[in-house]
């Protein structure tokens, strides 16, 4: 953050040649560490609104990092990160998160309908219950992910793409212009991935834009507008039609990034002894 | 630790009748009993029974959070951490010219150094690689160690009356005056209030603190609110319960209310309802029995609730997973009898005594169960015995037989073709999900296996049955 502040005083993102204002998210020289240790350098990234937008990239690449530094869930060492041209402590009312399934304790004492609630609990407020208007819009979200049966079960008597839909279902409720989910097709059954892809759409066509860590490489063209491409900086980054391609990819998996990783163990090293 | 020893705090009010100092530490007779559990046994005595519920019911309430939060051990080194801070407590008021043995002032003292003991855990937990389990470790037995060498100190040094402070480590609630237990309630009270106003925070924080930052929620200042709740109510049962066993009226309550119940209100509701429960029949004992420690007497009552609830609870307890697993191994037995009674039918022979020994002894069945499983199929009417001590199965019992062969071969048939899994390998998978499939993943299994072109022999012994 030190590095970022110097930048903060002098200029906005959006006075920035190449980010622009509307953009949903625009990331600039965004470096994250874990422990001292860089996982991600010097990301520059604008999203472009309403569109689908796949993060791609190997094991240990940063894809999830990518959208926790953005959001601030994770420290960021420098960089500049703005939502519509605004810092996200303004902008988080429009922003909202699927994280991953295992991050969570599925053995705990809530309903689905709990669960979806709390993507309303932004709206209902401090020391408020959750009204049975807040309720019936929760309602509808889990509907959305035709989990409408589901409501009353607990959570961990549901199988894990249905856990997978109720999380969507949580960040629908919180009616967002802007979402980031982490790898929410990891690990689901078909019907779950046919309701997800159908809610990206919907989302889509209300005008939403979606960034999505995405392990799959089938089915990024089928699913996505755009793609990111990412081993621990940006290898190319823009529409999937253009920049999907085999030398991209071969650049992203196959060509180690030797000078990289080293480093950043070098840098880790000299930390901790 | 002389219970002896114990004096009450000179500012108790003189009690108005039935002191809990007066009650002879004999068998208390019925009527004694009858009175104090109903409320009859005077002012004081009252105030402290209330009390201690109210406690009881707090404490109840906020370890449902802190259990959720995974915190429950961080609230056991919380309240070993308070022990060093009531002796210095002590030291400093009378270094100051103030009474040292007023109770708001060596619970200021407990709270400052439990708090300081949680501040220590994030600490080494921030700046070493040390885990939660020997960062709590390390502080819970060095502060209370270091209290035990302030205790030391002032019962070698002080002047009289530091003896008292031992109380504090098993707890005494016949040591109350009327003033303490009102504290204790007033404290208690509040804890309980502000965690009920903040249900829905602590939960979401509980559940996904990460969703919650990302919505803006000040996930730090809840944690810290959650442990300030904690902090309240294990400073405000020192008295009562003494730091040792206050740490158990935040854990055992919830844990044993979670095998009843998948609601978390109704979690709190219980949680704090057995809480309660404990903390007045621990109350009551102790004011008919004033050399019983309280403390002990609430942890065995909650103790005991929690061992009912691990055993008899309707969905998560032991007895009800241990008998669905029984049923399940008795059905899976009944099955294959079954289905080799089918498959021995195909070609017109009822199942040998011989052939029952083999598969008996296939399923590793013991006599007796091999004697159970029979029995039950028999009275169920599905099979029926032979003169010469062989089985042969009825017409419903064929039918089940039929049934389990065929799910058996469509697994079969459905791992070899797409899962990629050598035939020799499938028998034993097979034979493990033959029973549970469903109508419905049935279903999907015929219509994925017909796509694909692989028939499935309805009937027909396919391969030999063990």
């Amino acid at each position: 953050m030190n590095a970022a502040a110097p930048l903060a005083h002098t200029a906005t993102l959006a006075d920035r040649p190449e980010h622009s204002p509307e953009s949903p998210l625009s990331i600039h020289a965004m470096t994250v560490a874990y422990h001292r240790k860089p996982v991600l350098w010097d990301v520059d990234y604008d999203a472009p609104a309403n569109r689908l937008i796949a993060i791609v990239g190997p094991n240990g690449a940063g894809k999830s990092t990518l959208i926790k530094g953005a959001m601030g869930l994770v420290p960021r060492a420098s960089g500049l990160v703005e939502f519509w041209g605004q810092p996200y402590r303004a902008a988080r009312s429009r922003v909202g998160y699927v994280p991953q399934r295992e991050t969570v304790d599925w053995d705990f004492p809530v309903s689905a309908l709990d669960v979806v609630c709390m993507g309303r609990y932004r709206s209902i407020g401090w020391c408020r219950p959750v009204s049975g208007a807040h309720k019936r819009a929760a309602m509808a979200c889990l509907d959305r992910v035709g989990l409408a049966g589901y409501a009353g079960r607990q959570i961990s008597q549901l199988s894990g793409g249905q856990q997978q839909r109720v999380f969507l279902a949580r960040a629908l409720a919180q009616e967002a212009d802007l979402y980031f989910m982490d790898e929410p097709f990891a690990g689901v059954d078909a019907a779950t991935e046919r309701a997800i892809v159908e809610v990206l759409r919907e989302l889509r066509g209300r005008g939403k834009t979606v960034i999505c860590v995405h392990h799959d490489l089938q089915t990024v063209a089928d699913y996505f507008d755009e793609v990111i491409l990412l081993n621990m900086r940006v290898v190319a980054a823009g529409p999937v039609r253009t920049v999907f391609t085999r030398d991209n990819l071969h650049k992203t998996y196959g060509g180690r990034l030797t000078l990289l990783s080293e480093a950043a163990e070098a840098i880790a090293r000299g930390e901790v002894g | 630790m002389d219970p002896g020893a114990i004096q009450p705090a000179p500012h108790a009010p003189p009690p108005v009748t039935g002191s809990l100092a007066e009650v002879a530490d004999g068998l208390p007779g019925v009527r004694e009993i009858v009175e104090t559990l109903t409320l009859r046994a005077g002012f004081n005595t009252n105030t402290v029974i209330l009390g201690t519920t109210l406690l009881g019911v707090a404490a109840g309430v906020i370890g449902v959070f802190a259990l959720l939060r995974k915190r429950s051990l961080v609230t056991d080194a919380l309240s070993h951490a308070t022990l060093p801070g009531i002796g210095l407590a002590f030291l400093g008021a009378g270094a100051l010219g103030v009474d040292g043995r007023s109770l708001p002032v060596l619970l200021a003292g407990a709270a400052a150094s439990g708090v300081l003991g949680v501040v220590c855990i994030q600490a080494l937990l921030r700046f070493t690689r040390l885990r939660e389990d020997a960062a709590i470790g390390i502080v819970l037995s060095v502060f209370f160690g270091a209290g035990v060498v302030v205790l030391s100190y002032i019962q070698a040094n002080a002047a009289s009356g530091a003896a008292g402070l031992n109380k504090f480590i098993y707890g005494q609630t016949a040591a109350m005056g009327m003033r303490d237990a009102a504290l204790m309630a007033s404290i208690a009270g509040g804890a309980v209030v502000v965690a009920l106003l903040l249900l829905k925070e602590l939960t979401l924080v509980c559940f996904d603190d990460a969703f919650a930052r990302v919505g803006g929620w000040p996930v730090g200042a809840i944690d810290l609110l959650m442990m300030g709740l904690v902090v309240l109510v294990t400073v405000a049962g020192l008295q009562a319960v003494g730091l040792i066993l206050v740490v158990a009226m935040l854990i055992i309550p919830p844990v044993a209310a979670r095998f009843w119940t998948e609601r978390l209100w109704l979690l709190v509701a219980l949680s704090g309802v057995i809480g309660g429960a404990s903390g007045y029949l621990g109350s009551v004992v102790s004011a008919l029995l004033p050399r019983k420690p309280a403390g002990a007497v609430i942890v065995l009552t909650a103790g005991a609730v929690f061992a009912c609830s691990m055993l008899l609870a309707p969905a998560r307890g032991v007895l009800a997973a241990g008998l669905r697993m029984a049923t399940m191994r008795a059905r899976i037995g009944a099955d294959h009898t079954l289905e080799v009674c089918y498959e021995l039918s195909l070609g017109g022979a009822a199942m040998s005594r011989e052939r029952l020994s083999r598969l008996a002894s296939v399923r590793a069945w013991p006599g007796w169960y091999r004697w159970l499983i029979v029995a039950t199929l028999e009275r169920r009417g599905l099979l029926s015995r032979t003169p010469d001590g062989g089985l042969r199965a009825s017409e419903a019992g064929l039918a089940r037989g039929a049934r389990v062969s065929r799910n058996h071969r469509l697994w079969e048939q459905y791992l070899i073709s797409h899962a990629d899994i050598a035939p020799s390998h499938v028998d034993w998978s097979a034979d493990q999900v033959e029973h549970v499939l469903s109508d419905e993943l049935i279903a999907q299994l015929e219509s994925a296996l017909g796509a694909r072109g692989v028939t499935v022999p309805g009937a027909g012994p396919g391969r030999a049955a063990p």
